[in-house]
């Protein structure tokens, strides 16, 4: 196919060839930012949180009035044996925070030889009997709390001499940053003003509020809290959750009356509702990628009828001199190649240009080079089914009806 | 003349529909999805105290130990007890105030009366003066009935339509866990958006239920919401404590001019040399007073997402603006000989530039009208989706006017090129036959 013909043609129409080649340049630079921002997006929603959070429902519980309030921890004990008992629940526990709650407390641990000097502030999960069993998280190393070492968080926050915490569960990421290396079973660690030793480490536990992969630091403590102070937590059989969660507000409304129930979902709910704004960002940037593309092959289809309706002599001239059907709408089809070709080439300067500035201003990581061929694949592949039906009608001129004169 | 013009113009899309109504549909969406992202753009990024915000100023100070000092380093962002305190002892500014939020568990009157949970503020007297907070009913408390611990409260709108049908509920009375408190103020029409008083307790929020008095909240002890962090070698078993080494409160104050913001800003720093010399202080002061939008700023609190979603728009605006130049392009050429005839009875340049000028015009007007429907649409999505507050979005109508006379003029701009084109054609060569 020569190519020449094509330019010469090209360049008598300049103005209205450089407009394509803008709009595919524009269009796929703003494109392959768009698809690489909603990977990026999805990728941060489907982050696991170490929980089996498809069998998991949690309740929040206040108490209303006083003698409730001082009664507290002994109904967080009642609560518990009933919601333990309850058909289709596997485990619960009560604990202070979860990961995609939004809040989250965190306290400073140290190392030898000085346990007071805080080394990271890792976020604190109080955990009760069970937290272990009840969300699932993975041990890699040492075991889980053994019933003697649970205490009431009440006695190591509050009381005047604070009750020591006899052990703690480190989460990957903070025992390799108090003991580089690896090696954390077994030593201790400084926290609440005294020493504590690390008997297990989990493999994945995420802060609450985590998005960001620079703070991952999580420890879990066997200090149980009251209701009130946190959630209970219930695993329960897989596909019950919703009929679950109902028997267990009844059921703590029955064995605690006159408490407000604060909330009460499936853990699920709790991841959606925090990257609710990730999800709708990804669904707005596809909805823009998508419409791009169909404006984009819609001035394509525009300009190509014009082209072709003022180059009827042109068409005409060469069937007549024995071009097939074929080779007109290859002319056409190569034209098309030619100005998407040059726009994929000017808009991948525009394309590292914008991502330039996405990594400046919306800390984005820098483009991956796989994403431009499969942009420039997708954009010649819409311009040539763009040009297609010009292209054929072009093609479909009879010679004769051409060179009769217009 | 433009009556002939816009006839013309008007027979000329006619015969064209298709591409009539795709260069329409292609700039409508464009401008609805500007117009969209640019409204919820300007309600996130926007001044929550509009004619005030810039006399009213966030003060931090640095009680930290001296472990992880650098000159510079950003402080906490609130105070603890004991400064916010002498602070509002001192008195130094015009107005100022010390707060946290709270959550309560409320009775209404009623022998069977259901509780339920209300987010509350616990703050001083010249809150609702220094940010101007508009009351339906009633007053807010004085500074003698924050001395006194009183046990009054003030109430949103919303929570006294739950409480007493939206009736004027001073001197009656409401139980927060075993307190009976008298309502003696109702909050007007009153949404700061963003919360900018309150960053923990969230960015976008709705106005907290209950107001009532730091000193009553502290004497009761009544709960709290918000962040705390406590520093300090020793682990502190109270955190509301008079010596705790804990932040949890925000202190604001009103600053009329520049001079007195820094005299107020010296004093902070006297004050904080004072704490060092007394022992409670360990680094060199390093105080901030910062205006409620450069703190806002500071803080980043508009998402970056809303800024992303604004250029997004904005890029696919031009790719159909680019569009529409190409189309317009391809219609105008098409009609050569049309123009040619016009041209060879006497038409100017000038009237053939003038026609397609006012055609590129009525395809903007168009396209803007559809788009401004889109806006609507687009907003009304938004709106739908719980999690935003409905009064953020309300129809900017300056903002969206002005977005379609821009976008009439950039489609001018658009139709400048085919214009001068079809402006070009030889009379000549088009009435040779083809």
């Amino acid at each position: 196919m020569h190519i020449r013909p094509i330019l010469s043609t090209l360049l008598r129409h300049k103005i209205a060839a450089a407009l394509i080649v803008l709009e595919i340049a524009i269009t796929f630079a703003i494109i392959c930012n768009a698809v690489f921002l909603v990977a990026n997006r999805l990728e941060r929603a489907a982050k696991p949180s170490g929980l089996v959070e498809s069998e998991l429902v949690r309740i929040q519980m206040t108490s209303v009035g006083a003698s409730a309030r001082q009664n507290e921890r002994a109904q967080t004990q009642v609560d518990l044996a009933a919601l333990r008992e309850l058909g289709g629940v596997k485990h619960a526990t009560v604990t202070n925070q979860m990961p995609f709650g939004n809040s989250s407390t965190n306290s400073s641990v140290g190392v030898a030889p000085d346990f007071g000097r805080g080394v990271v502030g890792p976020s604190a999960y109080y955990a009760g009997e069970d937290f272990i069993a009840t969300t699932g998280v993975r041990l890699i190393a040492g075991r889980d709390f053994t019933p003697a070492e649970y205490v009431n968080a009440t006695d190591v926050l509050e009381r005047e001499p604070a009750t020591a915490v006899p052990a703690i569960i480190l989460n990957r990421q903070t025992a390799e940053r108090l003991f580089p290396g690896g090696q954390a079973l077994g030593k201790s660690v400084g926290i609440y003003d005294s020493q504590t030793v690390v008997v297990g480490i989990v493999d994945e536990l995420i802060p609450p509020n985590s998005v960001r992969s620079s703070m991952p630091f999580a420890m879990i403590l066997p200090m149980r809290v009251t209701h009130g102070r946190g959630e209970y937590l219930l695993r329960v059989e897989p596909g019950r959750q919703d009929e679950v969660l109902k028997a267990a507000v009844a059921t703590l409304n029955r064995v605690g009356p006159g408490r407000l129930v604060r909330a009460q979902q499936r853990y699920e709910a709790l991841r959606d509702r925090f990257f609710k704004q990730d999800m709708n960002m990804a669904i707005l940037l596809g909805a823009v990628c998508a419409a791009l593309l169909v404006v984009t092959a819609l001035g394509i289809v525009g300009l190509a009828s014009f082209w072709v309706q003022q180059r009827t002599r042109m068409i005409g001239t060469r069937r007549a001199l024995g071009a097939t059907r074929g080779q007109i709408m290859r002319y056409f089809q190569t034209e098309n190649l030619l100005l998407t070709g040059i726009g994929i080439v000017l808009g991948v300067g525009g394309a590292y240009a914008i991502n330039q500035l996405l990594m400046t201003h919306y800390e984005l990581a820098r483009l991956p080079m796989a994403y431009l061929p499969v942009g420039a694949l997708l954009l010649v592949a819409l311009g040539q089914i763009a040009v297609f039906g010009p292209a054929r009608r072009a093609a479909a001129l009879p010679p004769v009806v051409v060179m009769r004169g217009a | 003349m433009l009556a002939y013009h816009l006839d013309l113009a008007l027979r000329s899309l006619k015969r064209s529909p298709a591409l009539t109504v795709l260069m329409v549909l292609a700039i409508a969406m464009g401008i609805g999805a500007s117009m969209t992202t640019l409204t919820i753009y300007t309600a996130l990024a926007g001044d929550p105290l509009p004619q005030r915000s810039a006399r009213v100023f966030h003060v931090q100070v640095d009680p930290r130990p001296m472990e992880d000092y650098a000159p510079g380093v950003e402080p906490e962002s609130q105070l603890t007890r004991f400064d916010a305190e002498a602070l509002l002892r001192d008195a130094r500014g015009q107005r100022q105030a010390m707060m946290t939020g709270g959550r309560l568990v409320l009775t209404p009157e009623g022998a069977d009366a259901t509780p339920f949970v209300s987010d509350s503020r616990y703050t001083s007297a010249d809150f609702f003066p220094m940010f101007e907070v508009p009351l339906r009913f009633g007053r807010s408390w004085t500074a003698a009935e924050d001395t006194g611990r009183e046990r009054v409260v003030v109430i949103s709108s919303t929570l006294n339509q739950r409480l007493f049908g939206g009736a004027n509920p001073v001197d009656r009375s409401v139980r927060i866990n075993e307190t009976q408190f008298r309502v003696i103020g109702v909050i007007g029409d009153w949404q700061p958006t963003p919360y900018f008083f309150d960053l923990n307790v969230g960015r976008y929020r709705e106005l907290e239920g209950v107001f009532l008095p730091f000193s009553t909240a502290l004497e009761l002890k009544l709960g709290r919401s918000g962040s705390t962090t406590c520093f300090g070698d020793v682990a502190t078993s109270d955190a509301t404590a008079l010596g705790a080494p804990c932040v949890w409160i925000q202190y604001w104050v009103q600053l009329d001019d520049a001079a007195k913001a820094r005299e107020y800003r010296d004093y902070l720093d006297r004050y904080a040399e004072q704490q060092r010399a007394a022992g409670r202080f360990a680094r060199p002061p390093n105080a901030r007073l910062r205006p409620v939008m450069a703190w806002l700023d500071q803080q980043r609190v508009v998402p970056a997402d809303a800024q992303l979603q604004v250029w997004l728009a904005l890029g696919f605006l031009l790719v159909c603006l680019v569009n529409t130049v190409g189309l317009l392009l391809a219609k105008c050429l098409r009609r050569a000989p049309e123009i040619g005839v016009r041209r060879a009875l006497g038409a100017s340049k000038r009237a053939i530039f003038a026609q397609f000028l006012v055609e590129a015009g009525l395809i903007g007007l168009l396209g803007g009208l559809l788009g401004l429907v889109f806006a609507g649409i687009g907003l009304w999505l938004v709106r739908s989706d719980t999690q935003s507050l409905p009064q953020m979005l309300s129809v900017d109508w300056p903002m969206l006017l002005a977005g379609f006379g821009l976008e009439l003029v950039a489609t001018l701009v658009a139709g400048l090129l085919p214009a001068w084109r079809a402006c070009q054609v030889t009379p000549a060569l088009q009435l040779k036959s083809q």
